[in-house]
């Protein structure tokens, strides 16, 4: 185990590496003074002169790329052009807009699909698998950004039940659950969709095995069998798949807090990108990318924990 | 492909002559192949799935392709007094803020979406299928530098990385295509470098090796048609992806630009307008949700066919 992790480890190391290298070249790939590019056409001259010396753009590219790497590791991720104030004081105002919601839509998701995956197995072909399975196909179909634009017509246009757009009041929680929930919704649709799916899969499997059957002859009660010794195993294919699918969520993440105007990690990224905000785009680019790698650092381990076999594939 | 048939399309895993034992001819061989080939059309035929998706798979391709020939009004042909209309027998699917005929506007957003589609799915599956093949076949080094490649890409949630290139280069037709190869490379490399890890050991590939094939011989006539067949299957399940993202990047403003008419841009008015007429919306999501539907159908009846292994989990 311990192995595994330092290779997990080192690998995940060298991805948040690369991540950087990749945003680093970008601004440097494009033709034409980067700075210019960096804060476009509307960047006054001091400006331009302040982010040069900010950027240390005098260096040669292998030392800025060092210095920007070193930068980053430690938290600090340059200054909002317009503002002067740290990209990472702005990010962290903003993270937890997108945590609750990311979490907001996962486990809503989750709670729902979950049994639903189990149920459908385990009364294979009745008329609540066959829904399951229409269900599925149907809520995977659909793209999130889709959803969340109808349920905003459907829900808060049409019907006024729920607000259209922002977080809420601060400070007032109820107001903000009333406002998470349509973005929550939207996001976790089709999740609910693949994880009955992927559940229902590896339940069938499972429960096919020779320990199930025992376990029935021993005359423990189904609900026992079900969710104490097949799910456990079944459920070891769904979080890789969680992993995996974070990038997706992710990106349904930023369509929602953008149909909605949720002041999320989405949002702010989206509109640096039009008022060409570049060093806020960089950062935030980069933490939603570091939060990815990390999901996927943990089902990975999470799986090598419960799952010996893994650990010798690395 | 080559004339002959190869294994792959047999169905039948890949023969070497010293694995026929001695009393099957290779009459029987190919008649048992054309036999298990007439099985799977008429599999595939009675797969009510398979058969909805070719139908809409079928519908996107010839609206789109023929758009000019069926769209009643010119796509941008403005018509200010009926601006904003529901569906009325002049305008079938409503028009736009500016009176646009949104049913002509729906059809030629196809084509976009179709080009797109068609060439960053061939284009990602060719470069993926190659860099899959040479990291498999390859140096041990080769093929542990293309795995990180393949996860940085991977790591970045692709609207992520489409807002991230977005902001330095603007918005275009030609970038939201560079976002569509570059993500989609690393699926197709993956499936084909682990194919081309199994059958680099294989009796008939050493026996190719010691009759002195070169690598590309070897890659290009034993490998390659061997790899071909579940990537194809794969390329079917990244259509509604590609259409996806595409359409989603118009739709925040970052892809296909005003006034071409794409499913994004549709549904970006739309969206605008949303206090005042619902139908847009509406009309702009129906094409993406059934051609989503279509291509997840066909790719999953073909994959359950021909693959069933690979719909293991998924």
């Amino acid at each position: 185990m311990v192995v595994y992790l330092i290779k997990r480890l080192g690998l995940s190391l060298a991805v948040v590496c690369a991540v950087i290298l990749v945003l680093f070249s970008l601004l440097h790939l494009i033709p034409g003074d980067p700075a210019t590019i960096a804060l476009g056409p509307r960047a006054t001259p001091e400006a331009i002169a302040r982010y040069a010396a900010k950027m240390h753009l005098d260096e040669p590219v292998w030392m800025q790329f060092l210095i920007y790497v070193g930068n980053a590791l430690t938290g600090d991720l340059g200054v909002d052009v317009f503002s002067d104030r740290p990209v990472t004081t702005i990010i962290m105002e903003r993270i937890g807009f997108t945590l609750s919601l990311v979490f907001a839509g996962m486990g809503w998701a989750m709670l729902l699909g979950i049994p639903l995956g189990c149920l459908a197995a385990v009364r294979r072909n009745s008329w609540l698998d066959r829904v399951t399975g229409v269900l599925s196909v149907g809520t995977i179909a659909v793209p999130s950004f889709l959803v969340s634009i109808w349920a905003l017509l459907i829900f808060a246009v049409e019907l006024r039940w729920l607000p259209a757009i922002g977080a809420g009041e601060p400070g007032d929680l109820g107001d903000q659950a009333v406002h998470l929930i349509l973005p929550a919704f939207a996001i976790g649709l089709s999740w609910v969709g693949y994880l009955a799916r992927m559940v229902r899969a590896s339940m069938l499997e499972v429960m096919g095995e020779t320990y199930i059957r025992s376990a029935r002859a021993f005359g423990l009660r189904p609900r026992r069998i079900v969710f104490g010794y097949g799910l456990r195993v079944a459920i070891l294919p769904t979080i890789t798949l969680i992993g995996m699918g974070f990038g997706g969520l992710i990106s349904s993440t930023v369509f929602a807090e953008i149909i909605f105007a949720r002041p999320g990690i989405g949002k702010l990224i989206f509109d640096s990108v039009m008022a060409r905000n570049f060093p806020i785009v960089q950062g935030g680019v980069l933490v939603a990318t570091g939060l990815y790698i990390l999901v996927v650092l943990i089902s990975d381990l999470l799986i090598a924990w419960l799952d010996p076999r893994v650990r010798e594939t690395l | 492909m080559s004339a002959k048939p190869s294994e792959n399309e047999t169905g039948l895993p890949p023969v070497d002559s010293t694995g026929l034992a001695d009393h099957i001819t290779e009459a029987e061989v190919r008649e048992s192949a054309a036999r298990e080939r007439r099985e799977k059309l008429r599999e595939f035929v009675t797969n009510w799935q398979g058969l909805t998706g070719l139908i809409l798979v079928a519908i996107f391709f010839a609206s789109a392709i023929f758009a000019p020939w069926l769209a009643p009004y010119d796509p941008n042909a403005l018509d200010i007094p009926a601006r904003l209309s529901g569906p009325t027998w002049e305008h079938v699917a409503g028009t736009d803020q500016l009176g646009r005929d949104t049913f002509s506007r729906i059809l030629y957003g196809g084509r976009v979406a179709l080009k797109i589609a068609a060439i960053g799915v061939s284009v990602a599956l060719l470069l993926g299928l190659l860099l899959g093949m040479i990291a498999g076949f390859g140096p041990r080094w080769l093929d542990n530098a293309l795995l990180l490649a393949f996860d940085t890409v991977r790591a970045f949630p692709t609207i992520v990385l489409a807002l991230a290139t977005v902001a330095l280069t603007g918005p275009s037709l030609e970038l939201v295509l560079a976002i569509v190869i570059v993500t989609s490379i690393p699926q197709y490399a993956r499936v084909a470098r682990t194919a081309t890890l199994t059958l680099k050991n294989t009796d008939f590939i050493l026996a190719e090796r010691a009759l002195g094939a070169g690598t590309a011989r070897m890659l290009w006539h034993h490998i390659m048609p061997n790899v071909v067949g579940p990537l194809m299957i794969l390329a079917a399940m990244d259509v509604p992806v590609v259409v996806t993202i595409e359409a989603g990047l118009s739709f925040l403003g970052l892809g296909v630009l005003p006034p071409t008419a794409s499913w994004g841009t549709i549904l970006n008015e739309g969206y605008l307008v949303i206090r005042d007429t619902p139908w847009m919306v509406i009309a702009g999501g129906i094409p993406l949700i059934l051609t989503t539907l279509g291509f997840t159908f066909l790719g999953e009846a073909l994959r359950d066919i021909f693959d069933p292994r690979m719909g293991k989990g998924r």
